[in-house]
């Protein structure tokens, strides 16, 4: 970047924030274990809840009996969905119902709930509940489901028993289905039979990705309490608390403005936060009839059995160029594993179609996904929504088409990488695009052409361990997305009488460090110290409205919302500064705690004793602003074309693994990535980000996979299920190509989910750089790499239905 | 509800007398009974270690240690780390490399550290890794931990600089 480039935006070179490595502001508290997660906190008065499911994958449920747990001492309320005759289904398609009534789906299924003196009796009264089941066929298989004759798994709308099924009031969109497809996404540009006919080569294959899940390390919980009145409390570690409060009021058929949501520090989201699941009106309802606040925590096993997952996908991918390098088509169907019920997981196509059709330049692409009920756990959102997905095939294909071309995998990139300025078929705007700068620099600072022809060279030399190099990049939104009718956030901002900043945002920190973002740019406006700043983000009652957190929005959405509060404080200052001291408004700066004459530094007043001195005057004046940003972005046409975010983040990596031929054993080495972030606003933060998302990326193509058979998971516990641990993560080296978006909060774009996204691809393309075998299927354990590398893992087959 | 047996024990330089039941977790007890809720319930099968306590010594997982089992012995949890010079550095050091960010797995981890550098007062990072495999960190990646817990090593074993205690 350029010194004017930075003047322009006001950072002062000496005493910036900016691009510095700045402590998270929570962190003290944590790293001392003070800080009180919902975990840790407990409201007198509270009851214990705890949830039975489903022993069965697919039942009719013909009774149930609660009478005995009803008797046991210690034991407040029990409740089945006769219980809550006024229940609505949740979820995005409004296809569940959180207590079931007549049919169970899958067994993590929610049937009845208990409200006890203490989790133990609880647990008790659970066991003491009786069942009585009439089995259904099971569909497991996402393949079977589009089957004429397969089981439907929704064949009615869900209903409540003994009366007017659901609530007047909102119409319930849920009808039943005909069929098993949950949804489905359609888009095209140009025409496939075109580009096909233009091409000189054509490869196609059937990418099958699996079920992983989030692992948040704090299990999720929520504690309601409704007040004399029937206003609703609620402790929740939602991601999106705006939209939930608009939800439980629906739910409850009470009046939004009567439900105050406080987040309370959260052990981890990752997306998972982002839709409402049973548990958490089911404490609800337990709140409400035994009158008294009601705490629910899952278990380990209970989080492993009943959370979101990422959606597996199968995929098929056909994709073609021209001899001279040229992409030319790319025709995808995909089919999604909805599970049982409609969550985030059903719409990640949103995402995964941009990738397609303009992470590079095609001219012709078709794309159907179709999202399936089956009795398998249903599928939420997850850090990447999708991309990972995606990406991981269109970047077997980049490397196979070079391959066939005989040209440099890098080389073939860069001939289709998009530029800053394009504006692709699907309508997204490339304002900035660092991606060619992303690719070139990860290649050379991992030396990846030079690895990838000698690694290539050694495939067949006889030594049992091999190494290989893979490169993959992504395109995904950094300027929020335009889902939600509105995509803003809002921020008050109160400066005291001692200079001290009350930074009160509807953005929510769920540890991704958005609140010491946040405070900085605000110190950047304002020329405070980070000390001189305290945010607020965690009551729906105090902080004004935000969407929520997802889509790497928040440095970027509520960055801006933030910097426009802080202008609004300063000009505020600044003309009363003016006023008093003669000089001319704009000849004035906000640095180092005071008021400056810019020209010069010159201090003319220290900011707190001018504060008091408006403050306690004879027109008394408190320095209290508001402001709200909606970024410049488009929703989306019916066609899925429209400009969803106001700037997109870039970014390449490049893996180097070892394989180890005998065994199937794939170590990850090395990461090198190059990040286009817009502008490194807090680079200890971005850093850490990024590292966590690539060993997240490593889990998922390497050691997670959460083994579900006959729609039951068998690996609910981290013995069984894989995460990564400390001595196993690669080395990593990140760069930062700083594009300076011009609609970014002193430059930047979103950054969140990005490093996850590319690590699977790059892995896949570098086991193939050192043994030759190409993998199409996740993840790449031991076992699978060894039977492919013997030629004895099948490639997957889909043949698409109409 | 079985009966409560009477236990002593030291928790954090302090003796402490609780009544229990013998089937909690000393993880329990110290969240539910003794109120010190920086030891954290990640998985309550040993697999995570955001639990860690160190008893006597050596670290161990609180959800699978009985709470009568803490009879007669010396408990430090994270709380007890934070007069402590050598916890107190770590702690620091967590914050100014970044090693934090959700922070649940963060005290479990800076007990395990305290227990890594009292057994290698200059840890290399090999050793660090091996020495923390038992934790997991879901947000992380670790790096940052690492080099939080060597630059802590680094101040050797001086007491004075925050270093491990003899
Ligand atoms: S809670 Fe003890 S190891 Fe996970
Ligand atoms: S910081 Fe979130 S689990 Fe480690």
């Amino acid at each position: 970047m350029t010194a004017s480039a930075k003047e322009k935006l006001g950072s002062d070179p000496n005493t910036s924030l900016i691009g510095k490595r700045i402590p998270k502001m929570d962190a003290p508290e944590k790293a001392g274990g003070r800080t009180r997660y919902i975990h840790d906190i407990n409201v007198p008065g509270q009851l214990y809840a705890k949830i039975l499911r489903s022993t069965q994958v697919h039942a009719k449920i013909l009774a149930i009996d609660t009478s005995a747990a009803k008797a046991l001492p210690g034991v407040h309320a029990v409740i089945t969905a006769a219980d809550v005759p006024w229940q609505r289904p949740i979820g995005v398609a409004k296809d569940h119902l959180p207590l079931k009534a007549d049919r169970v789906r899958s067994p993590r299924d929610e049937i009845a709930a208990v409200a006890a003196d203490s989790p133990e009796i609880a647990e008790a009264a659970l066991k003491l509940i009786r069942v009585d089941y009439e089995p259904l066929p099971v569909l497991t298989d996402a393949i079977e489901a589009l089957k004429p004759g397969a089981p439907l798994i929704h064949p009615e709308p869900p209903a409540a028993p003994g009366g007017p099924a659901l609530k007047p009031g909102a119409p319930v969109a849920f009808t039943g289905k005909k069929d098993n497809v949950a949804m489905t996404f359609e888009y095209a540009q140009g025409d496939v039979a075109k580009g096909e006919a233009e091409s000189d080569v054509v490869v196609e294959d059937v990418f099958k990705l699996h079920y992983v899940t989030h692992c948040c390390m704090g299990v999720s919980g929520v504690i309601a309490e409704f007040d004399a009145t029937g206003n609703l409390l609620l402790y929740s570690n939602t991601q999106v608390p705006f939209l939930h409060k608009r939800e439980f009021a629906e739910l409850l058929d009470i009046d939004p403005g009567r439900i105050r949501i406080i987040q309370p520090p959260i052990g981890g989201g990752f997306g998972s936060k982002l839709d409402i699941y049973p548990f958490e009106p089911i404490v609800i309802f337990l709140a409400k009839i035994t009158r008294r606040p009601v705490k629910l925590l899952f278990t380990r096993e209970e989080e492993f059995l009943a959370s979101p997952t990422r959606q597996p996908v199968l995929l098929k991918l056909r994709s073609g160029c021209t001899k001279d390098g040229v992409l030319t088509f790319r025709h995808v169907e995909t089919l999604h594993d909805n599970g049982a019920y409609t969550s985030w997981g059903a719409t990640t196509p949103f995402v995964m179609m941009q990738t397609i059709s303009s992470l590079y330049r095609v001219p012709h692409c078709k794309y159907l996904t179709r999202a399936v009920y089956t009795n398998n756990p249903y599928a939420g959102s997850f850090r990447g929504y999708g991309n990972l997905q995606a990406t991981f095939a269109v970047e077997a294909h980049m490397d196979k088409l070079a391959e066939s071309l005989g040209m440099d995998p890098l080389d073939f990139r860069l001939k289709n990488a998009q530029d800053p300025g394009e504006v692709t078929p699907q309508g997204m705007h490339f304002k900035t695009c660092g991606f060619k700068d992303c690719l070139t620099t990860a290649a050379a600072r991992s030396d990846y052409q030079k690895k990838h022809r000698d690694y290539a060279a050694r495939q067949k030399d006889g030594s049992p361990v091999k190494r290989g190099v893979g490169i993959a990049s992504m395109l995904h939104v950094g300027g929020g997305a335009k889902i939600y009718p509105s995509d803003g956030c809002g921020t008050i901002l109160k400066i005291d009488d001692f200079a001290h900043v009350t930074l009160i945002t509807g953005a929510s920190e769920i540890g991704q460090g958005s609140e010491t973002v946040l405070a900085q740019l605000v110190c950047e406006e304002l020329g405070l110290p980070l000390s001189a700043v305290t945010v607020v983000n965690n009551d729906t009652d105090i902080t004004p409205w935000d969407v929520g957190v997802h889509a790497s929005r928040t440095t970027f959405i509520a960055g801006n919302s933030a910097i426009g509060a802080a202008r609004k404080a300063k000009a505020k200052i600044l003309g009363a500064a003016a006023a008093k001291s003669g000089h001319a408004e704009d000849a004035l700066d906000l640095r180092a705690g005071g008021v400056v004459v810019k020209a010069d530094g010159k201090m003319l007043f220290e900011l707190s004793r001018f504060l008091r001195s408006l403050h306690f005057s004879d027109k008394a004046e408190l320095v209290m602003t508001t402001f709200y940003y909606e970024p410049p972005s488009k929703h989306q046409d019916k066609q899925f074309k429209g400009d969803v975010s106001a700037a997109y983040a870039w970014a390449s990596q490049v893996a180097e693994v070892e394989v180890d031929t005998l065994t199937g054993i794939v170590r990850l080495l090395k990461i090198t990535g190059a990040h286009d972030v817009g502008r490194v606003i807090n680079r200890l933060g971005i850093e850490g980000q990024i590292e966590g998302g690539v060993v997240m990326g490593q889990g998922y193509a390497l050691t997670e996979n959460l083994v579900v058979e006959d729609g039951i998971v068998r690996n609910p516990n981290f013995r069984d299920y894989k995460l990564v641990t400390a001595p196993e993560i690669p080395d990593m080296d990140v760069s930062f190509i700083e594009t300076m978006d011009g609609e970014g909060p002193q430059g930047a774009k979103g950054v969140g989910e990005a490093p996850a996204i590319c690590i699977a691809a790059a892995v896949g393309n570098a086991i193939y750089n050192a043994t030759g075998v190409r993998i199409t299927s996740l993840p790449f354990t031991p076992e699978r790499v060894y039977r492919a590398l013997r030629g004895q893992l099948p490639p997957t087959v889909w043949n698409v239905p109409s | 509800m079985s009966a409560k047996v009477d236990i002593q024990f030291r928790l954090n330089g302090v003796d402490r007398r609780v009544e229990v039941p013998p089937t909690m977790s000393a993880l329990t007890m110290l969240r539910d009974v003794l109120d010190l809720t920086g030891t954290k319930y990640g998985c309550g099968e040993g697999e995570c270690g955001a639990c860690t306590i160190r008893v006597d010594g050596v670290t161990l997982n609180s959800c699978l240690m009985f709470a009568v089992d803490c009879d007669g012995r010396e408990v430090v949890t994270i709380e007890g780390l934070v007069a402590d010079p050598a916890g107190e550095r770590l702690q620091q050091k967590f914050v100014e490399y970044g090693a934090v960010q959700c922070g649940f797995c963060t005290p479990g981890l800076v007990v395990q550290a305290h227990h890594v550098l009292e057994s290698h007062p200059h840890p290399g990072r090999a050793e660090i890794q091996r020495g923390i495999e038992g934790n997991l960190c879901r947000c992380t990646g670790y790096k940052k931990i690492v080099e939080a817990i060597e630059d802590a090593g680094k101040m050797g074993s001086d007491p004075k600089l925050g270093g491990a205690r003899p």
